[in-house]
């Protein structure tokens, strides 16, 4: 596999699974507005997700649908910080999405410069969306801060934040969230608690005779 | 064939959506080239995770066997469609619809501060004194908001 296409299917990775832990929260959300809010967070990531999968495929000769559903758990490559399942603790949800925001805030800005015209554009897009969700982590952020168990999530996931990012691109993160770079939890083979969101994840999929129209 | 046709029959489908308006009013067509029977269309989606987009292209799809035509969709997965791009004509069927349509795209970043103080007229009365309840509403494209002088929640297109 190219370094592109791994790229892609990182990226990729990231979205459809955080998107998947954020729909964990359709219809049990503290409150409305909140079960809105992250059920659209939800859709729009894995909206990102089958965009950045479908440039791979085109790129491997195979679907968007088959890269999303179709690999076995241990071939995901996600961040550990977006497999984790945080329902139903509301400060470590926030403290997840403040930190993931900013990261992939700081990899789109980089992307949107590559020399790969698709990459470039494909990035632009998504940072569009992606500004609301930062807007809305950051409304959290000035509510949360000060707040014990807020900062005690913050303190446990940092090292998973740092994850998401390449070293390179570490220092900049920690510069945004203020805080010094410890050492990271880095992508490696995906564990159990990945494992039961896949079991779930790809059951539609793996039950559905191959060629099942809709 | 001519490419003025296809354009008028894609100005006849509505938006899955938002129905009030066309695939042309909302400036999801980036394009039109006809080469003997064959059409190309350029479709610039709006938000990637809209779940309309099929739904769209199949119609567009559709408007051209209609006509005669060979059609091929391009589906562009860059920055190329923005609120900008919704027609003037548009803008206003979304606001008597009960939308209030998006503001300009901004040359810098919006804060959440500016957002939050940003003047949106109710599409019912018309007041300027409305606040945004929620960034996120029905759809990935819309915020809430509420007016304070006629009492009425609406719906804030997103500027994107």
């Amino acid at each position: 596999m190219t370094a592109r296409a791994q790229l892609l299917i990182e990226l990729a990775d990231d979205e459809l699974i955080l998107g998947w832990r954020n729909s964990e929260w359709t219809g049990i959300a503290p409150f409305l507005e909140e079960d809105v809010a992250f059920s659209s967070i939800a859709q729009n990531e894995i909206g990102h997700a089958r965009a950045l999968y479908d440039l791979a495929a085109a790129e491997l000769g195979t679907d968007a649908d088959a890269l999303a559903f179709d690999r076995k758990p241990e071939e995901y490559r996600c961040a550990p910080l977006v497999q984790l399942r945080l329902v139903p603790d509301w400060a470590r949800t926030i403290a997840r999405h403040v930190l993931y925001e900013t990261a992939d805030a700081i990899r789109i800005e980089r992307l949107q410069e590559h020399e790969d015209a698709e990459l470039a554009g494909i990035a632009a897009k998504i940072g569009r969306e992606e500004f609301y969700h930062r807007l809305h982590a950051e409304m959290w952020l000035e509510r949360l801060a000060g707040e014990a168990r807020y900062a005690a999530a913050v303190e446990e996931l940092w090292p998973y934040a740092l994850g998401v990012l390449e070293p390179e691109l570490r220092p900049a993160l920690a510069e945004r969230v203020g805080r010094s770079e410890v050492e990271a939890v880095e992508r490696s083979e995906p564990g159990e608690e990945f494992a039961a969101l896949w079991e779930e994840m790809t059951m539609v999929r793996r039950s559905a005779p191959v060629g099942a129209q809709w | 064939m001519t490419e003025a046709a296809v354009w008028d029959a894609l100005a006849e489908i509505p938006d899955p959506e938002i129905p009030v308006i066309s695939l042309v009013d909302l400036g999801v067509v980036k394009s039109v080239a006809v080469e003997a029977e064959r059409v190309r269309i350029e479709f610039t989606p709006t938000f990637m995770g809209c779940p309309a987009l099929d739904a769209m292209r199949t119609q567009m799809e559709a408007a051209v066997t209609a006509l005669g035509g060979e059609p091929e969709v391009d589906v562009l997965l860059d920055d190329s469609w923005s609120t900008d791009r919704i027609t003037p004509a548009g803008r206003e069927k979304l606001r008597e619809a009960g939308f209030a349509p998006p503001a300009a795209r901004a040359e810098a970043a919006t804060t959440l501060l500016q957002l939050q103080k940003a003047v949106h007229r109710c599409p019912y009365c018309g007041s300027a004194e409305t606040r945004l309840d929620n960034i996120f509403g029905p759809t990935p494209c819309r915020s809430l908001r509420y007016c304070t002088s006629c009492k009425q929640p609406f719906e804030q297109f997103k500027t994107i």
